[in-house]
């Protein structure tokens, strides 16, 4: 039976971990990500979870056991942020090349220097590239909901690539929500053991991790990107299995009072919550607002964003990490690439909020959405963006 | 690699460029690069089977006879077996280096 | 195990487990060390390889030369993705996914990714005590990329980034002893070894198969390439290391040092470094520089294993367990 509890995202993402029955865990601590991790080792230790936890001595290390553990047939799981993520960045595009099904959670956190162990996305935004499913979940449910889902998905043997889940580092990792979680039977019902689609097995040996002349390179990687693109149909089964089982129905874009908005937002992750505040209050106010959020990252939903996007001709896109030197910053450059034959193309304001743990109230939304309301809907330079509450 | 393989496509590709045939290197043969060829005299063997367990390239096959058997589609003609002959000592090795011109 | 009925192939296994057909240059040493190595593990193992010459000469896509299960994943990394392979097989038979056999897991890196860029990762691995092998494939430079220095390129050599000039006499420093570090790690088995003597290689595979914990071999891998040498000499190379003592053959087996191969008084250096073209800038007073540490630290080692053969006669008597083979005075090489 379903049961609703009281306790921090990262011991729910944990108890998550063991509800899929993880056979190896391999993580190195780093801030914000240690109360999963420890967690993880409090339930192996108790023999709560049968697994392997692999300290290993570093997150390069701990992205590389878990790719060994992987390729011999192991569910394997591994959480870091930041630092640890560029140093796992190397390996992160092996892993999925090598199509290795594992699934980390990233507790999202800006990247030095100065150190900084406080929440944006400039970590994952470094790695967005590496060829992984990315997930961004706003709550501690969806948080826990997605470690199911994404090895579910990750481990279909039409997909067998890994998986990130962003959470955001301590605004969503250290928060305590209610959480309802799922029982060893419910979970079995959804996600079967793992059979990877191939294994170091001295019974039937293969060679992974071959080197390619210019001759393969090219048919490799385009075999790799159409399986991350063809794994938005099993992600949508996922999702839509999930809510058979749970009735909580995930997409990959959400709205949120966005029909016949004039200025839409669109968010990522835990800020998702705070925007729906503002928005409603500004909706009280008859002002024409709505939300969107991107709950999948990659492979980018570009159809679902379109009309989710529909006919807005102002839409504010939040990033949480500067693209230096860039164009534009991340998520704006794709939400302008994918708007490039719009008819109206809308205009696209970038603001990048929240770096470095800078907090984000409900009224920061608000001045940014009532001034986008004040401007024309003439389509700017794409280039040009706000870093709000940067002191001039 | 077998000419089907040269005309794979991006769909032929195994998942994650696994290769599933253990030991499909031997379809590769590297005989070529020899410039001198090992030339066995079986007069001079004692069956030490030295030049197979020293040989780099898994060029020499025992016989059920336990003589050396050089299979030169492999041979890189690195001259380990002719140094390294047991019976070399003895200015007897059972292999001498000959320059592969002169099989041409 | 299908064996030959002829003497030296007697103790190795008939079958061929890196197949012909890989493309590794004319009279590769590592090569001959993977054979030789393969065969006295059998085909009951998983293979972890670092990026470097044996990963790229046996993995060209589609073929590959292994007749084992074979994975490539860094250069700097093996170690810890043994360490996950090995993990995994322990939790997956623990919960009766897989059925519960022994499967040798075993890495190979050569000296760059062992000494350098691998380190960490190795002494993690050593020091989270895993049931594996890690073999260090030590040809002394970064050959793969075209022969630039390692911490492992002994004092003098000539490579493309410690070349000889008019202020330098090539490599400034002096090789890192990483199988001294390894036992430092004390894990249950340590050991040097070379191709050049197949009976006392395949004795220790074995034993650091069958130990239970981490075992570090440290393998001499002559590269006629990189070392400027005739093909023809790669095997005999390994003897002239041995003799001379710059390449020590011995083990640390729980601890108790055994020199497998003590020629008494060292042959002279110049034996060895005349054939190889790396050394040839060198000037007489500096091969007596060398042959002096190169004595130095063959004491040293006579003496740990003096040392360690005095605790073991009392440890015996407790126990009675015995100690490794000990090959005493070994003649030197005729060739």
């Amino acid at each position: 039976m379903s049961k609703r509890v009281g306790m921090e995202v990262s011991i729910a993402v944990s108890e998550a971990v063991k509800l899929a029955d993880v056979d190896i865990v391999a993580a190195y601590p780093i801030t914000p990500q240690t109360h999963i991790v420890e967690h993880l080792s409090e339930l192996v230790a108790d023999g709560d979870l049968d697994a392997e936890f692999v300290c290993v001595e570093s997150e390069h290390s701990a992205m590389s056991a878990v790719v060994g553990s992987s390729a011999a047939g192991a569910r394997s799981f591994t959480a870091t942020a930041s630092q640890g993520l560029a140093l796992m960045h190397e390996i992160l595009f092996i892993a999925s090349s090598m199509r290795l099904p594992i699934v980390m959670v990233v507790a999202n956190r800006a990247l030095s220097s100065p150190l900084s162990i406080w929440n944006d996305h400039s970590d994952i935004m470094a790695s967005r590239d590496c060829g992984w499913i990315q997930y961004f979940v706003e709550n501690g449910q969806e948080s826990f909901d997605h470690v199911l889902i994404a090895f579910r998905v990750a481990e279909d043997p039409a997909v067998s690539l890994p998986a990130i889940i962003n959470l955001d580092g301590f605004v969503l990792s250290h928060v305590i929500e209610p959480h309802i979680l799922l029982d060893e039977e419910e979970v079995a019902r959804y996600l079967p053991p793992f059979r990877p689609v191939s294994r170091l097995d001295p019974d039937h040996p293969v060679t992974m991790g071959d080197f390619a002349t210019p001759e393969f390179y090219l048919e490799v990687k385009k075999a790799q990107e159409a399986a991350l693109r063809d794994s938005r149909a099993v992600i949508d089964r996922g999702w839509k299995e999930f809510a058979e089982l749970t009735g909580r129905q995930y997409q990959a874009v959400e709205t949120y009072k966005a029909d016949g908005a004039e200025v839409l937002l669109l968010a990522m992750g835990a800020l998702g919550e705070t925007a729906s505040v503002a928005i409603d209050r500004m909706r009280e106010r008859g002002l024409s607002v709505g939300l969107v959020k991107l709950r999948l990252w990659r492979p980018f939903p570009a159809e679902d964003l379109r009309q989710a996007l529909g006919d807005a001709r102002k839409i504010v896109v939040l990033d949480r990490a500067i693209s230096f030197g860039a164009a534009t910053n991340p998520v704006a450059a794709e939400v302008a690439g994918l708007l490039y034959d719009a008819e109206p193309r809308p205009r696209i304001f970038n603001m990048v909020i929240g770096l470095g743990g800078r907090d984000v109230r409900v009224e920061d939304f608000e001045a940014i959405l009532e001034k986008a309301l004040g401007e024309d809907s003439a389509p700017g330079p794409v280039g040009e963006y706000e870093l709000i509450g940067v002191r001039e | 690699m077998t000419s089907k393989e040269k005309t794979w496509t991006w769909r032929d590709i195994p998942v994650g460029a696994v290769v599933e045939e253990p030991g499909n290197a031997s379809e590769y043969l590297t005989g070529g690069w020899r410039s001198e060829r090992p030339v066995f005299t079986p007069d001079h063997c004692v069956q030490c089977g030295l030049c197979y367990v020293y040989c780099p390239d898994a060029a020499i096959v025992m016989t059920r006879e336990g003589y050396p058997d050089i299979r030169l589609d492999y041979c890189k003609g690195c001259g380990i077996c002719a140094r390294e002959c047991f019976m070399s000592t003895f200015g007897l090795s059972c292999f001498e280096m000959v320059d592969e011109e002169e099989f041409r | 195990m299908e064996n030959f009925n002829v003497f030296v192939p007697r103790l190795l296994d008939a079958r061929e487990y890196f197949s012909a057909g890989h493309r590794a240059c004319q009279g590769c040493g590592e090569t001959v060390a993977i054979r030789q190595i393969l065969k006295a593990v059998g085909r009951n193992m998983i293979l972890v390889n670092a990026t470097g010459c044996s990963e790229i000469f046996s993995s060209p896509f589609p073929q590959t030369a292994w007749h084992i299960p074979w994975i490539h994943v860094a250069f700097e990394n093996s170690a810890a993705v043994a360490s996950g392979v090995e993990a995994a097989l322990k939790t997956l038979e623990r919960k009766g996914r897989l059925p519960k056999r022994e499967i040798c897991v075993m890495a190979i890196a050569g000296d760059g990714a062992t000494a350098d860029i691998g380190f960490q990762a190795l002494s993690g691995a050593m020091e989270r005590g895993h049931n594996m092998v890690y073999v260090c494939l030590d040809n002394e430079a970064y050959m793969n990329t075209g022969i630039q220095r390692s911490s492992s390129t002994p004092f003098g050599a000539m490579t493309t980034t410690s070349p000889p000039g008019r202020l330098s006499k090539g490599q400034k420093t002096w090789k890192k002893n990483l199988p001294e570090i390894m036992a430092a790690h004390d894990i249950p088995y340590v050991a040097t070894l070379s191709p050049s003597y197949p009976f006392d290689l395949v004795r220790k595979v074995k034993r650091a198969v069958e130990v239970e914990g981490p075992a570090y071999l440290h393998v001499l891998a002559v590269c006629p390439t990189g070392w400027r040498s005739p093909t023809a000499e790669t095997i005999r190379l390994g003897r002239l290391a041995a003799e001379s003592g710059v390449f020590p053959l011995y083990e640390v087996d729980h601890g108790r040092y055994t020199i497998n191969l003590d020629p008494g008084e060292l042959r002279p250096l110049k034996d060895y470094l005349g054939i190889q073209g790396r050394f040839r800038h060198l000037k007489p007073e500096d091969l007596e520089y060398i042959e002096e540490r190169v004595q130095a630290n063959f004491e040293k080692l006579r003496g740990k294993a003096r040392m360690t053969a005095r605790e073991d006669r009392k440890d015996r008597k407790k126990t009675g367990r015995p100690r490794p083979r000990q090959v005493k005075k070994a003649a030197r090489s005729k060739k």
